[in-house]
């Protein structure tokens, strides 16, 4: 069986009329006969058969604009037995959505002539207002010396109150920073007296319940189990404030809020652990922002100076680094470091039957000035059982 | 108008050169009609120019020339490529589009490129390809080479200012280059005599001071021996020469015109004196050809026209990451 | 370090090229006989005959496809188009044969043409004779457009582009020939960075061709104010040594494009758009750009002095850019 469709006549068309018939059922083509007149937007235009045979069906009405690629005709090639035409046969639905109806003459909307509203804001160049934000200076509060009196960027080193914290980074960023952790470092370790927890959560229903939840995200939006843990950790600290807050002093001062200090890892080498203001009360989606914010920053060294010094406690996450488990060190003068492993798939008994189950590890450095083990351990056991409940969350 | 009577008379061959001569003919013919097929089904898009009516001329005119000649062609050149040795797979692929094509597939119809076989394109610049044979031509005198550089273009290319620079320079600095005016006619859509003022075209070009010849594109034979003579003359060294095809394309300018400009019935006549059907008729009358000997060619044509569909076909797409590629050397 | 003009420097590099490799050849009107327009070859038809300094007749695009047509065919042709302005004839063989047979071919061809036209404005030869049109050619793909401003640059770029495999268009300033300078030896042969011509700290003045002499000379006005401007001499149009121009304006936080096209559609349009999209938050102030006035050029001396970038005109743009 033949099928005889509307070929593209030309590079700009999608559709035709067809005109005429130039067979009629029953009648022998031969290859390179004409069969049909076809109105393009042009002109009429005679179509070819490629192929010998007997025409069985004439599909397309005369009349009818169809799209290029539509069977119009049906043919029995040569040899095969001719199809009786079926009586009455229905046409089928005509691409009639194809059809362009003549465009109505739009009337243009009334476009207003466009004015330039006031700024919104004080006008200041690119580079101020990267300054601006690296020194914690509000815009608002100084005068510009710019062009038209735009904010320049002297303007800003003029207003930057003098800094307390090191001096912008020295040509060896790099020694400066292995220097500080080292020192921060050593101080953990002479002066808190840590002590260590660990703990194996099954991860299947988090797991699960994350998969659900980011089928319905796009990709761009999608969260990362490192938010859901860091989010557990805080929900779950705020039962455990011992956990959450300094020692300074010779005491313990709890923190204003949860604010997590996420340990990332920066390219050249090195380790901050600049802070996410009130975790426990941040949905999962400004986690995930959140975090990439931070992240993206803290490569290109614009951190701010309160965030680094407020974070309450911290979590660290080496799962990605593929260890099972992390037993970290403190950073003074916070109480207590939560480290995750890698989501490793175990043997694991849960009501009495033995299933493969994802499972990470979760630790509890603890200062034991300000907690002991006990409510370390509740605290981790307060954490598992958080992350069984990941709709929570 | 009216129209010559269909090519007659001997031909002083021997059977293996008219053999050849139908069986590239037919080459030309049965890939042009698989074309026009392939475009109606959207394998082929953008414009396709076919040759159909008009394979006399290439066919002729490139069996008088050396493998070693250049040839600057036009967009309606795929005859021009597969005469040259193109295999027939590679114009295909590049027809469609694939990365197996002679130009990667960023080409297609109008833009056969083969540097090693001398084919300098394939150009949708109407004269365009002539300042560039002029050069060619003349890069080979300075080098010393004794090389003929084909250059074929419509007869619509004669009333650019291009074809006039080059004649100009090409006779001034007597360059080995052969001008082959392949006049079908119709420039588009505008007939000759409404073109050009002067419609002996001839007369044109011999009024840059170079040699002439006019002929009877439809007649093989007539292409043939014209074009030996011509390109004798150019490959020693006498400068340009200038030939003149009359000839016909039975199908439209491209494959989107209505042919609103000329009347069913001429085309209808000009097929009366076709290339193809006149010659082996001839051949025939001198029993250098059987009717069996020509369905054998008809069919062992229809299985290189098949086997570089399916070529095609099977080809590949050039990736997207490939796109900055090769815009500059470096 | 001798002391030779603009001119001069463009005539020795010809003259190296021509005989070190007998593959070039220079061909173009009155280029043999007359000694060429602005003198550039004076001198080379007597050295090296007729069929290597080939006079053409009036015929741009002819002439320009047959210089490509030879440089396919394995010669290395230098082809001279009197001015920008007659280029306009040219135009359809540079952009649909010579810039994109590489890339249509998939990569078979090789088109290494150079083509030398004179550019620019200021000696009231009026409208049809003084366009700057150098944006016109930096934006088509598979070319590369160079802009020597300096003798060193004369004499040093064209070597380079001869043996370039793509096509290498070369803009002379007009206004440039009779300029003299220290050649320094040896010379530089790069044609792919813009190059610091004076260091400053506080405006980055960035231009090529026929202006850098004026914007020098702004530089040197905006000294006495207290203003130390930096001046980029681009040289190579196309493709864009972004690199240097981002460091200098990264430095200096203020940039002023200093270019005789038509400011619409200009280079400095083109150099505005990278530097914010590179740049962006190093600047202290917004983006500046000198131009022609968007006028056909004048005859009258005044007319067309002030339709023209000026010193004045640069000094007053970059002091725009501070409070």
């Amino acid at each position: 069986m033949i099928e005889f469709k509307l070929p593209s006549l030309g590079a700009d068309m999608d559709q035709g009329k067809l005109l005429e018939w130039k067979v009629k059922p029953g009648d022998a083509v031969k290859r390179g006969q004409v069969i049909a007149v076809v109105d393009t937007s042009k002109a009429a235009v005679e179509v070819e058969i490629w192929h010998d045979g007997v025409v069985d069906e004439l599909i397309t009405k005369p009349g009818e604009t169809i799209g290029v690629g539509t069977v119009m005709a049906k043919l029995s090639g040569a040899g095969e037995p001719a199809v009786p035409p079926k009586a009455a046969a229905p046409a089928p639905k005509p691409a009639a959505a194809a059809t362009k109806p003549a465009a109505p003459a739009r009337k243009p909307a009334a476009v207003p002539a466009p004015s330039i509203p006031p700024p919104l804001r004080k006008p200041a160049s690119p580079a101020a207002r990267k300054r601006a934000h690296e020194l914690d200076v509000d815009i608002d509060k100084v005068t510009g010396t710019g062009p038209h009196g735009a904010v320049a960027l002297a303007d800003i080193e003029k207003a930057a109150p003098k800094p307390t914290t090191p001096a912008p980074p020295a040509p060896d960023r790099q020694a400066e920073m292995r220097k500080a952790i080292a020192a921060a470092m050593s101080r953990s370790k002479r002066e808190i007296p840590h002590y260590y927890l660990s703990e194996a959560i099954p991860m299947h229903r988090a797991l699960e319940h994350l998969a659900r939840a980011n089928e319905a995200r796009p990709v761009t939006e999608r969260v990362l189990m490192g938010a859901l843990q860091l989010k557990a950790v805080a929900l779950t600290l705020r039962h455990y404030r011992e956990l959450n807050g300094f020692w300074r002093d010779g005491g313990f001062q709890p923190g204003a809020g949860v604010h997590v200090g996420v340990a990332i890892s920066l390219r050249q080498g090195g380790l901050v652990a600049p802070a996410i203001h009130d975790v426990d009360e941040r949905s999962l989606e400004e986690l995930m922002r959140a975090l990439a914010d931070l992240v993206k920053r803290a490569r290109a060294g614009s951190l701010r100076s309160s965030e680094m010094s407020d974070p309450t406690v911290t979590v660290t996450n080496l799962g990605e680094q593929g260890v099972e488990s992390v037993l970290g060190v403190i950073y003074p003068p916070q109480v207590a470091l939560v480290g995750f492993g890698r989501i490793v798939e175990r043997a694991w008994a849960e009501d009495g039957a033995l299933r493969a189950a994802p499972v990470v590890t979760a630790t509890l450095s603890g200062d034991h000035r300000a907690s002991d083990g006990h409510r370390g351990a509740r605290f981790l056991a307060a954490l598992r059982e958080q992350l069984q409940r990941p709709e929570e969350l | 108008m009216k129209i010559a009577p269909p090519p007659t008379g001997p031909v002083p061959w021997q059977p293996e050169l008219a053999l050849a001569m139908v069986r590239d003919m037919l080459r030309i013919r049965r890939m042009e009609e698989r074309a026009a097929e392939l475009y109606g089904e959207q394998k082929i898009r953008g414009f396709l120019h076919l040759y159909i009516g008009e394979e006399a001329v290439a066919t002729g005119a490139i069996h008088a020339l050396e493998a070693e000649d250049n040839i600057v062609a036009t967009y309606r050149e795929h005859g021009h490529a597969l005469l040259r040795g193109m295999p027939m797979r590679t114009i295909m692929a590049e027809m469609y589009g694939k990365r197996e094509g002679c130009s990667r597939g960023r080409g297609g119809s109008m833009h056969l490129f083969d540097a090693k076989l001398r084919l300098y394109g394939g150009n949708a610049i109407v004269a365009g390809g002539l300042p560039l044979a002029v050069g060619l031509a003349l890069a080979d005198k300075l080098q010393g080479v004794r090389r003929v550089t084909a250059c074929f273009f419509g007869e619509g290319a004669m009333a650019e200012g291009a074809f006039h620079e080059a004649l100009n320079l090409a006779a001034l600095w007597k360059v080995p280059a052969l001008f082959c005016c392949e006049n079908n006619l119709y420039a588009m859509g505008t007939a000759l005599a409404r073109s050009e003022s002067q419609t002996d075209l001839c007369a044109k070009a011999a009024s840059y001071g170079v040699p002439t010849a006019k002929v009877d594109g439809q007649d093989i034979v007539a292409v043939h021996e014209a074009a030996k003579k011509a390109q004798q003359h150019v490959r020693e060294g006498k400068g340009p020469f200038f030939v003149e095809l009359q000839t016909y394309r039975y199908r439209a300018h491209s494959m989107f015109d209505p042919e609103l400009y000329r009347a069913k019935q001429e085309v209808e006549e000009w097929k009366t004196r076709g290339p193809l059907h006149t010659f082996t008729a001839r051949l025939k009358a001198e029993g250098k050809l059987t009717e069996e000997q020509f369905l054998a060619l008809d069919a062992e044509v229809a299985k290189e026209v098949e086997d570089a569909v399916a070529f095609a076909e099977a080809g590949s797409w050039e990736p997207v990451e490939d796109l900055t590629r090769d815009v500059t050397a470096a | 370090m001798k002391k030779i003009s603009y001119r001069e420097a463009m005539r020795e590099a010809l003259r190296e090229a021509l005989a070190a490799d007998p593959r070039v050849f220079l061909m173009g009107e009155d280029v043999g006989r007359y000694g060429g327009t602005y003198a550039v070859s004076k001198g080379l038809l007597q050295e090296f005959g007729p069929e290597r300094i080939r006079d053409t007749p009036l015929s741009e695009l002819g002439f320009t496809g047959a210089g490509i047509g030879a440089a396919l065919g394995g010669m290395r042709p230098i082809v001279e188009v009197m001015t920008v302005n007659f280029s306009l004839l040219a135009l359809d063989q540079i952009v649909n044969t010579a810039s994109l047979y590489r890339h249509m071919s998939g990569g078979q061809f090789s088109v290494p043409l150079v083509i030398r036209m004179a550019t620019g404005a200021g000696r009231q030869i009026a409208a049809q004779h003084s366009h700057s049109l150098e944006n016109w050619y930096a934006h088509i793909p598979g070319i590369k457009v160079l802009a020597p401003a300096t003798v060193e640059d004369a004499r040093g770029m064209l070597a380079p582009a001869l043996a370039d495999p793509d096509p290498v268009v070369i803009f002379e300033h007009a206004a440039l020939y009779n300029t003299e300078g220290e050649l320094p030896e040896p010379w530089s042969t790069d044609i792919k960075s813009a190059m610091v011509r004076k260091p400053g700290s506080a405006v980055s003045l960035i231009t090529y061709g026929g202006s850098l002499p004026k914007t020098l000379e702004a530089a040197q006005m905006l000294a006495k104010e207290g203003i130390d401007a930096e001046v980029v001499d681009l040289r190579v149009l196309r493709p864009l040594d972004d690199e240097t121009i981002m460091a200098s304006v990264a430095k200096c936080r203020r940039a002023v494009i200093v270019d005789e096209g038509w400011k619409t559609g200009s280079l400095a349009a083109e150099l505005m758009a990278r530097i914010v999209e590179q740049a962006f938050y190093e600047l202290d102030a917004p983006l500046a750009r000198v131009c022609s006035e968007e006028v056909p050029m004048p005859y009258a001396k005044h007319m067309e002095q002030a339709a023209l970038p000026q010193p004045d005109k640069i000094v007053a743009a970059a002091k725009g850019l501070f409070g």
